[in-house]
């Protein structure tokens, strides 16, 4: 076990220098140091692909370098697998959670290590002790015993930092924390990484969320394009600083304002409910209009979406798709009725990973034109979704490349034009920029306000106030299944939101 | 984002790359190799050529063609990311009816004494219409319930094996009609099997159907928010590959002139094998019948490789196991070379 005895006398925990590593054709990092203070708080920002990942899976044992050495409490070690790298004090959080969802948290944190009694049997009282006493020390209130698959996202998050911890590990490394929580469950965590710093504890955290920076790191350095760009403290970096650094050139920080000319009301909705996730859910939705759906984790609006789109049926209740009472019992309805569904979870309901670019952009839009006879006409087909992935600005080498090796947001780009080629009169979009880097988010900003401006209705959810209160011209706020209130864009602001979603 | 794609956007006028080989170019690699070890061995230790012998070469893929015809089913069932262990029993089921439906006049125990010498549409019908049922039964079960693919066609294996057997309480069929013994003579079969591993594989790749087979596989809920209707196109599929199942046990019927409940034993997992060897991944999402052919036939030089050098069938299934497990572990470590990234 690592003893603070051995720390370097600098209070240098972990020195990273001249770290490489290329994959086939791709350079990912090159040539980059890096230093991480005991007890600090470490944020490592970037653009998708700038190569974070990359360094913390070195870091974690994940992958070995091509060059370059790490140096732990000042001396050089080597690690080849994540094992390794635990027994030296390195524990990671992925961002897709790693827990078995049918035992118990206790089993969970303590797999492989379970205290055996007299007879060698795994020992669950002493197990559950254990358990309690770990997640005391981390004011986590979670029971021991509890089913894992029976808690929140946010739950599971801080089990597995209680499982990092139980390592005794003295790094953690955390890939976006914050990206599947709510702004209260933020501050839980943020609550759980100081008191982890009061222990001398340090965190390596790597984000996309400006703010949380400014809230918890005590240093942050940028990496671009896989070269390390620069250290500094956010006390000395204004925000667009920072941005300027990872994107190597200005951004504005504005949303496109689309103009507020709304139209005729193209989908209205009356009374629908589905207990218990949504309860009397009514609202208009006009032609070039952005509704925002705010609301915590948990307040019914993905349910509401999917309800909406004919993927689950509302036990009661109306809707109206311009003018004429519809029955979304599927989603092949609504698509008839010319909606469009940009899921929260890209991963487990947009994308398919294993296809190419091509096939995932084309499959909403099989019919009419594109198809003769049940043959699909090739050449039609691809030259649409050409057309289409290059208005996007979808970065990838060729329509044949598999999806699952664009970035995060190259991936929404063509889930966007998945839908798009079906000309689409009101589009859903549920989280339409989670995980998605500043630059390619600003641009998914400007589709959906250009979008909008041709005369299109949005409903988007968004757990990001700055996003909701910078596109939406209307915000409706949910609160555990009901609406608590609809806010006109001039009259929102955040603290009218938050008082609406949490009250 | 690795710096190399980021370069680089789309270009409408050149949409296919330069991509190297083929992902069967491995497969068929093997499938030659083995032929070349086979003939190599043949000239050390029987003195023979393996290859140069049309007949052997005939025989060869007339004894994996009904495999090959089920295989060319279950690889669509697998790209959807399930599974079809009962068409072997299928097979079985649709060799008892249709035979039965195509005694000759002059057969002294006919199934239906009445129903002899029909015209030779009449057993076909009934044997395809017997396998899309099979096939139905799985898509339905599938489809609408929530058992895995595997629990689901385990069942209709065991219920369709019982179905041969109380057909005729365990009598064989036999006396058949010429005209029905023709589909299973000479080369027919190998014609059969060809021809739907061809309008699968046109299918597959240039259709709507094909499209969604592959994305139901890839993602069943993306499919589903796209606008497939997933149960129906399951449905589909299932169906396909138990007719399919059916024309193998036509063929299999007619090639022996008789109906046996214990006929197609096995066939589901040489059928399987066939398509996993071939790159179908269970996983769903990838498969081609252009590999599958591969796979059926990489089954048929062993097969005859064996027998011609005159080596017990116990070695054969010895290496035939072997060749199966190798296949999947080649696929793996071809799969994550491609998947992984920063």
């Amino acid at each position: 076990m690592p003893s603070p005895a051995r720390n370097a006398p600098d209070g240098c925990l972990l020195q990273v220098s001249h770290l490489s590593k290329a994959f086939p054709g791709v350079v990912a990092l090159d040539d980059v140091s890096l230093r991480v203070g005991r007890g600090t708080v470490h944020a490592l920002i970037g653009e998708n692909g700038a190569g974070k990942s990359t360094l913390m899976k070195i870091i974690a044992g994940i992958y070995t370098p091509d060059a370059g050495e790490l140096r732990l409490r000042g001396a050089a070690v080597h690690l080849s697998s994540p094992r390794q790298a635990l027994q030296n004090g390195i524990a990671m959080i992925h961002q897709e959670l790693n827990l078995m969802p049918f035992m118990s948290v206790a089993e969970n944190i303590w797999i492989g290590r379970e205290p055996v009694n007299a007879c060698g049997l795994i020992s669950h009282r002493e197990l559950r002790r254990r358990t309690r006493a770990l997640l005391e020390r981390l004011a986590i209130d979670i029971d021991p015993q509890a089913e894992v698959r029976t808690l929140s996202i946010a739950r599971r998050q801080m089990i597995e930092i209680a499982r990092a911890l139980s390592h005794e590990s003295e790094l953690l490394i955390m890939d976006e924390p914050t990206s599947a929580l709510t702004e209260r469950d933020a501050e839980h965590l943020f609550a759980i990484i100081r008191e982890l710093q009061a222990q001398g504890k340090s965190v390596l955290y790597i984000t996309h969320k400006m703010d949380e920076l400014f809230e918890i790191a005590d240093e942050v350095s940028v990496l671009r394009d896989g070269r390390y760009i620069g250290t500094a403290s956010p006390l000395d970096l204004t925000r667009d600083e920072l941005i300027r650094m990872m994107v190597g050139r200005e951004l504005s920080q504005g949303f496109p304002s689309a103009p507020a000319r709304p139209g005729a009301v193209v989908l209205s909705a009356r009374d629908l409910t589905l207990a218990p996730q949504f309860y009397d859910i009514g609202f208009d939705l006009r032609a070039g209009e952005i509704l925002g759906i705010a609301g915590l984790i948990g307040a019914g609006r993905s349910q509401l979406a999917e309800a909406l789109f004919g993927l689950t049926r509302a036990s009661s209740g109306r809707v109206w798709i311009q003018g004429c009472e519809v029955k979304l019992d599927s989603p092949q309805a609504a698509r008839s009725h010319g909606m469009a569904f940009v899921t929260e979870d890209r991963k487990d309901t947009g994308c398919f990973l294993r296809l190419s670019v091509l096939e995932n952009l084309q499959i909403a839009v099989l019919e009419g034109d594109f198809v003769r006879c049940g043959f699909v006409r090739g050449r039609a087909v691809t030259q649409a979704c050409a057309a289409m992935s290059r208005s996007l600005g979808v970065k990838t080498p060729d329509l044949h490349e598999r999806i699952e090796n664009l970035s995060g947001g190259n991936q929404q780009k063509v889930l966007l034009g998945r839908w798009l080629l079906t000309r689409p009169k009101i589009l859903i979009l549920d989280e339409p920029t989670r995980g998605v880097d500043v630059g390619a988010k600003a641009e998914i900003h400007q589709l959906i306000a250009r979008l909008v401006a041709e005369g299109a209705a949005v409903l988007m959810i968004s757990s990001e106030m700055p996003e909701i209160l910078g596109m939406s011209h209307r915000i409706m706020v949910m609160h555990e299944g009901r609406v608590t209130g609809i806010l006109e864009r001039e009259q929102a602001d955040q603290v009218k939101i938050m008082e609406l979603a949490a009250r | 984002m690795p710096q190399a794609l980021a370069q680089r956007t789309v270009d409408a006028r050149a949409p296919r790359r330069a991509r190297g080989l083929p992902p069967e170019a491995s497969i068929l690699m093997v499938l030659i190799g083995l032929a070349l070890t086979f003939e190599l061995l043949g000239w050390i230790l029987v003195r023979q050529s393996f290859l140069l012998n049309e007949q052997r070469l005939v025989v060869m893929i007339l004894q994996v063609s009904v495999i090959g015809i089920i295989a060319v089913g279950v690889t669509q069932v697998i790209i959807t990311g399930g599974i079809d262990l009962s068409s072997g029993s299928v097979v079985a089921v649709t060799a008892m009816v249709a035979a039965s439906l195509a005694q000759s006049s002059d057969a002294v125990r006919a199934v239906y004494p009445s129903l002899t010498d029909l015209p030779v549409l009449a057993p076909v019908m009934a044997g395809l219409a017997v396998g899309a049922a099979a096939g139905l039964a799985n898509g339905a079960l599938v489809a609408y319930t929530s058992i895995p693919p595997f629990i689901a066609t385990l069942g209709v294996m065991v219920s369709a094996r019982g179905i041969a057997r109380w057909y005729t309480h365990g009598q064989p069929v036999s006396m058949l009609t010429d005209a029905y013994a023709d589909i299973g003579a000479g080369a027919v079969p190998v014609m059969i099997f060809l021809g739907t591993a061809l309008i699968f594989h046109i299918a597959l790749r240039y259709t709507r159907y094909g499209k969604f087979t592959y994305a139901i596989g890839a993602n069943p809920q993306a499919a589903r928010i796209s606008g497939i209707n997933v149960a129906r196109h399951l449905i589909v599929v299932y169906t396909i590959a138990g007719t399919l199942s059916g024309l193998a046990g036509i063929v299999t019927s007619a090639r022996a002139v008789s109906g046996q409940a214990g006929m197609g034993m096995m066939y589901e997992l040489d059928a399987i094998a066939a398509a996993v060897i071939g790159g179908a991944s269970l996983s769903g999402g990838i498969g081609r019948i252009t590999g599958t052919v591969i796979g059926t036939l990489i089954l048929g030089v062993v097969t005859s490789g064996f027998t011609f050098l005159r080596i017990d069938a116990y070695y054969q299934e010895i290496v035939k196991g072997a060749i199966i497990v190798a296949a999947v572990i080649a696929d793996q470590y071809r799969h994550r070379a491609g998947g992984r990234r920063a």
